[in-house]
């Protein structure tokens, strides 16, 4: 194999103009951080919230939050992103709708990867709640339904608390997830980090660099984030409940 | 809305949408979950064994795998697998490898890190007694494997590895980066041509999402089917 490697080429000028290829990477990576974190947020909220609602004894909000579940987990990423990136400003009335397609870019293609993955996502989180929820013994409802608490506070401070800390660690593998999905934003032309290793090794010809960077920052990032999170798994641990309560919690 | 919502290139597009489309995904499907299984299996085998010079590489590659996006390593294997041919056939030259070949080669890379894992699972969820039973009956490490864990193993992972491969049916849509023509691929050309990529996304996402639930809710009966009464 006769490949001509060249490990200077991370700074040599990227012909966008704006610095080096290093920078290219780096400003790829803020994107990869940012889209991840901002639908993380908000796939949180909304897994927490469906999640929540699919175990109430309430026959209309669990249905809904059932089909809300099969819906966002059974479609691909991709489509859910060119859905909300393609169809949905046509959609919208259309004063609103041309407003979005007008959006200065990256922001055109940001907010659609980032709601895209973020409701793809809170379908996961949902399921990883009610598990979470299912998983708590019945004694615990009963006890907190007992001592005068509103079916809402029970949830508020006696179940999901408990859920949230007996679930972090299926969580944190579903953030990873997020952090590797938010790659799909490259396919609405947000160059995040595997966008900005493809287009420096289009401009440079020097594939296996681009792509090696990209790799080890990924694995950096994935590194953080176990450290991080096994740090709040243990200040979080509940005493005496130990190692995977959670179990099968896929379907 | 700013147009009307236009079935009828739904209905002139179908026989192109499944025939050349569906076809492409369901075949790269089924022949990336056989190779990730197989390869995913041995994987598991060399983590598991007490070798280090086994298990050593299988967990580094299980775990690069699995710490890195699909759409990267796409990208990887479109670039790597001309000159790993080249290499395999001892050619001077990266050869050419068609988008099928690539496409499968990168699935059945990818997807094995994740059968691997499943795979580790599943074997260990065999009781350690059956394959003490195993040696103590004289059978070597090998037949114990094949003939007495691994039967008992698959049938244990049976439903997470079919859910595995429909999350695998959903990741082969982002062969869309190498434009090629499956069944996001196929919607998105005809959306193109005509400029109906609204009606051709919606009905793509109606489709996927009809096939992955009804495939669910089969591996969630089988499921119960398969389970080992304890």
């Amino acid at each position: 194999m006769n490949y001509d490697w060249t490990w200077s080429v991370f700074l040599e000028p990227s012909p966008d103009g704006r610095g080096t290829y290093l920078q290219t990477l780096v400003e790829g990576l803020g994107w990869t951080v940012a889209v991840s974190l901002s639908a993380w947020v908000l796939a949180l909220v909304l897994g927490i919230a469906v999640g929540t609602l699919r175990t109430v004894p309430h026959r209309g909000a669990s249905v809904f939050a059932a089909f809300w579940i099969e819906t966002f987990r059974s479609i691909p990423l991709l489509v859910q992103i060119f859905l909300w990136y393609f169809v949905v400003p046509e959609l919208l009335p259309a004063g609103l709708g041309d407003a979005i397609k007008a959006m200065r870019p990256p922001w055109g293609s940001f907010w659609p990867a980032v709601i895209g993955l973020a409701f793809f996502t809170s379908a996961r989180v949902a399921e990883q709640v009610r598990a979470g929820i299912e998983s708590q013994s019945r004694g615990q409802r009963h006890a907190a339904l007992a001592v005068g608490l509103t079916v809402a506070q029970t949830y508020r401070y006696v179940l999901l608390p408990m859920a949230v800390r007996i679930i972090l660690p299926p969580l944190t593998s579903e953030f990873m997830n997020t952090i590797k999905n938010s790659s799909v934003a490259l396919t609405v032309g947000l160059l995040e980090l595997t966008a900005a290793a493809r287009s420096m090794q289009e401009f440079s010809f020097q594939v296996f660099e681009a792509f090696a960077a990209a790799t080890v920052i990924y694995l950096v990032i994935n590194a953080i984030v176990v450290l991080a999170m096994r740090a709040l798994e243990r200040k979080l641990a509940v005493p005496g409940l130990h190692g995977q309560a959670v179990r099968g919690t896929r379907k | 809305m700013s147009v009307s919502f236009d079935f009828d290139v739904i209905l002139r597009s179908a026989p192109y949408l499944f025939a050349e489309g569906m076809r492409f995904t369901v075949t790269l499907t089924v022949l990336a979950a056989l190779g990730g299984v197989f390869l995913g299996t041995l994987l598991a085998l060399m983590r598991l064994s007490p070798t280090r010079l086994l298990s050593w590489p299988a967990a580094l590659y299980v775990n690069v795998m699995r710490s890195i996006p699909l759409l990267l390593v796409i990208f990887w294997l479109y670039f790597l697998v001309p000159y790993f041919g080249a290499w395999l056939l001892g050619e001077d030259r990266p050869i050419q490898v068609g988008a099928f070949w690539t496409s499968v080669v990168t699935f059945t890379l990818f997807e094995a890190a994740y059968f691997a894992e499943i795979a580790r699972a599943g074997i260990q969820s065999v009781p350690r007694g059956q394959l003490g039973a195993a040696y103590a009956i004289g059978l070597t490490h090998g037949q114990a494997m094949r003939d007495v864990v691994l039967p008992q193993a698959f049938r244990n992972m049976l439903p997470v590895l079919l859910t595995q491969t429909i999350v695998l049916f959903q990741d082969t849509s982002l062969v869309y980066v190498l434009s090629i023509t499956d069944f996001l691929g196929a919607a998105t050309k005809v959306g193109q041509r005509d400029g109906r990529l609204v009606e051709m996304y919606v009905f793509a996402a109606v489709v996927y999402a009809v096939v992955c639930y009804l495939l669910s809710r089969l591996v969630r009966r089988l499921e119960r089917r398969v389970a080992i009464i304890r």
